[in-house]
């Protein structure tokens, strides 16, 4: 009773393979630069635009508050680097809180977590009473953040509790903690100006500078070393006959690394001093594009990154894939507050010591409105890490215009609500489009 | 009571339940169950709603464990607690809501949780060309980017992304919970063909379904549940619509047509 073979599959219906054309990016199907803009073109109309929206956004604001600034000083270098600088810890706040955003939950702690384990470096590191050396005391306070997410997954993981609920007791919880931890054994709040070496260190992290020549060599050693890792890896898939995007995309990508690199450099070896000389990279710049790249490799290129799309995308598949949820959930809260820990470190340095007065509950809905003014989803599965770093520069741009302009604090809460709720309400309905879109298909 | 008379043309059956029992609480879902599974074979179980189609599955899948009763595969006796259990004899399983991440591409989907490494790193390349080669072999050839997310498919090019995602590994039996269900007609015919290739290429099939058409369009086999007993089981030739459906309904068919005995199947129920 064997079946006659059956026939051949019938061809694929048309209407399908148009279907198909318009959600599939581009870049995967487009044997050359024209093909792939129309592609992308076609894409954008149909309501899927990647980071292109905020790229705009970052031009809209640019070109306002060069406008409307006291002496245009939006764009003067000085400038330029404070607004660096000040979204630095924006962006490291944003890239953290991705994680768990990724996962469709939500950490509201980060803030008064980093602010706790930044609160315990700048105290160890005091010369009046503990001096600990300055590495020392990172890994201390950088430590106490990940036991702090830690604590909060395993409660959030193991015990079912809303991240949400967990999260917002744990933004009071460590705000008492960091103002106890602050108020040990001093008067005032421990400060991080001094002549000592071990302190300067941790001062010059925000506030230092590379040298001017020293800032191009690096930044050549950057773009080349990328350079020839898109370059040969992009070719080595070319040539296996597997998915890669034209080479003329792969040398636009590169010139467009090279661009920014230089336009960088270039803005930081600006003489920005009124007296003397100040110029150079600040170290903040590759402290921020470390992590960046270090969090980029971990959720593209490792397993661990993998599940954490998996499980914002479909937990159920994940679980049935026999995927540890509990672990890697836990694990992306840890990296959560590890790398809020860095981010009020950096705002530490910033303040040139640490202070009870930081307002973590602006500080958290920036990290958040960050990732999704760039793209990045709250309902989980969708999201990269460089829309942090873009988000972050738009946060930035929008905190440094409105000091510029002289708004004060009752201003700043406003113009906060309302960028979260733009961005809130940018990304539902990009969801509604697309589920409408896929409803539709079916 | 549900003896199960072996088909001597086949040889030893693939995989083989011997009285399997199992209850919920006061809900006895099986009673003294026997199937049998061929290699090279579609085997079809159908079953009203109701009729412990889907406990049998997930008892065969590894994730219920049994209260009573032996599985044998290949003719020796195995006990399978836990879906790794199940993996390991090559037993995979396809659900009805296909458990893909919409966000993946079909590479991703395919080696979820058993992602290939070089240097601790993940081996894209490496996966790419297996998924792709997979695909080939089971000609899925209307997907137009391997590397598109599987949000982007149709529903049959889900299926079938999900059915290559489950034979890669080597498997042996590949059961597939209503596969058709919720597919139109191309699509439909696209799964079918799917799972005959599947069958020629010497794997064991079970195929759950409702639908007494893709029954009789793919099936060698036949097994019947009613009311948590195999009603019956056979080779599909020797049914008809009307007596499936009466084996179904009632868990025994008076009508003419009914299997003859042979090595044929044989009522059990009764």
């Amino acid at each position: 009773m064997v079946r006659a073979e059956a026939p051949e599959q019938a061809p694929d219906p048309t209407a399908a393979v148009q279907a198909a054309a318009i959600e599939v990016p581009p870049e995967l199907v487009a044997q050359s630069l024209g093909e792939w803009l129309r592609a992308w073109l076609t894409r954008i109309r149909s309501g899927d635009s990647g980071v292109l929206p905020v790229i705009l956004a970052l031009l809209i604001i640019t070109i306002v508050f060069q406008a409307i600034s006291p002496n245009h000083v939006f764009l003067s270098a000085g400038n330029l680097v404070n607004l660096f600088q000040q979204s630095a810890y924006f962006m490291v706040l944003a890239m953290g809180e991705l994680f768990v955003i990724l996962l469709g939950e939500i950490d509201l702690s980060i803030a008064y977590a980093g602010g706790v384990g930044a609160a315990v470096t700048v105290q160890l590191v005091q010369p009046a009473t503990t001096r600990w050396p300055w590495w020392a005391a990172v890994i201390a306070g950088l430590l106490v953040c990940a036991v702090i997410g830690a604590l909060q997954g395993t409660l959030i993981t193991r015990l079912r509790l809303s991240s949400l609920i967990v999260t917002l007791a744990g933004l009071l919880i460590w705000q008492g903690a960091m103002l106890i931890i602050l108020g040990l054994a001093f008067s005032g709040y421990p400060s991080l100006a001094g002549l000592d070496s071990n302190r300067q260190v941790l001062y010059n992290l925000m506030n230092g500078t590379i040298d001017p020549v020293v800032s191009w060599i690096g930044a050549g050693v950057i773009v080349i070393a990328i350079a020839a890792l898109l370059w040969f890896g992009d070719s080595r898939r070319r040539r296996s006959g597997l998915v890669a995007p034209p080479v003329s995309l792969t040398i636009i990508k590169i010139a467009l690394i090279a661009l920014i690199a230089t336009a960088v450099v270039a803005i930081c070896n600006v003489n920005r001093a009124a007296f003397g000389t100040q110029a150079g990279v600040p170290w903040v710049i590759p402290i921020v594009l470390g992590i960046f790249f270090a969090w980029m490799m971990l959720l593209q290129r490792t397993k661990f990154g993998r599940y954490v799309y998996a499980i914002g995308g479909n937990p159920e598949a994940a679980r049935r894939a026999g995927i540890n949820l509990a672990g890697v959930r836990t694990l992306c809260f840890i990296i959560c507050s590890f790398t809020a820990g860095v981010g009020l470190l950096l705002y530490a340095s910033y303040l040139g010591g640490m202070s009870g007065n930081i307002n973590g509950g602006q500080l958290v809905l920036y990290a958040i409105a960050s990732v999704v003014l760039a793209g990045t989803s709250l309902f989980g599965g969708r999201g990269r890490v460089i829309h942090g770093i873009l988000g972050g520069l738009v946060i930035g741009g929008i905190y440094n215009g409105m000091g510029l302009l002289g708004l004060d604090v009752r201003w700043q809460f406003i113009v906060t609500g309302l960028v979260l709720l733009v961005a809130i309400t940018i990304d539902s309905l990009s969801r509604r489009s697309a589920t409408s879109g896929s409803a539709a298909r079916v | 009571m549900g003896q199960v008379v072996k088909d001597a043309t086949l040889g030893e059956p693939r995989f083989k339940a011997r009285g399997v029992d199992k209850h919920f609480g006061p809900v006895q879902a099986l009673t003294k169950v026997d199937l049998d599974l061929y290699a090279g074979q579609v085997t079809a179980l159908c079953g009203d709603n109701g009729a412990g189609k889907s406990v049998l599955t997930k008892c065969i899948a590894g994730i219920y464990e049994i209260d009573h009763g032996q599985f044998f595969w290949e003719g020796n006796p195995v006990h399978i607690r836990t879906p790794r259990d199940a993996a390991k004899l090559g037993i995979e399983t396809v659900y009805q809501d296909l458990a893909l991440a919409d966000n993946l591409d079909i590479v991703q989907n395919m080696f979820l949780g058993r992602e290939e490494l070089r240097n601790g790193l993940l081996n894209e390349d490496d996966m790419e060309r297996a998924a792709s080669k997979t695909l080939a072999d089971l000609r899925v050839t209307t997907v137009r980017s391997i590397r598109q997310p599987v949000a982007s498919l149709s529903g049959g090019q889900r299926q079938s992304v999900a059915v290559a995602k489950a034979v890669m590994w080597n498997s042996k039996l590949v059961m597939l919970d209503e596969p058709t269900a919720a597919l139109g007609v191309v699509q439909t015919k696209q799964v079918l063909d799917l799972v005959r290739r599947l069958r020629d290429r010497g794997l064991a099939v079970m195929v759950i379904s409702h639908n007494l058409n893709d029954v009789f369009e793919v099936a060698d086999r036949i097994a019947v549940l009613h009311l948590g007993r195999m009603a019956t089981q056979g080779r599909a030739s020797d049914y008809d619509r009307q007596t499936v459906v009466d084996y179904m309904t009632t868990g025994a068919s008076g009508r003419a047509g009914q299997p003859t005995g042979g090595d044929g199947a044989k009522s059990g129920a009764r």
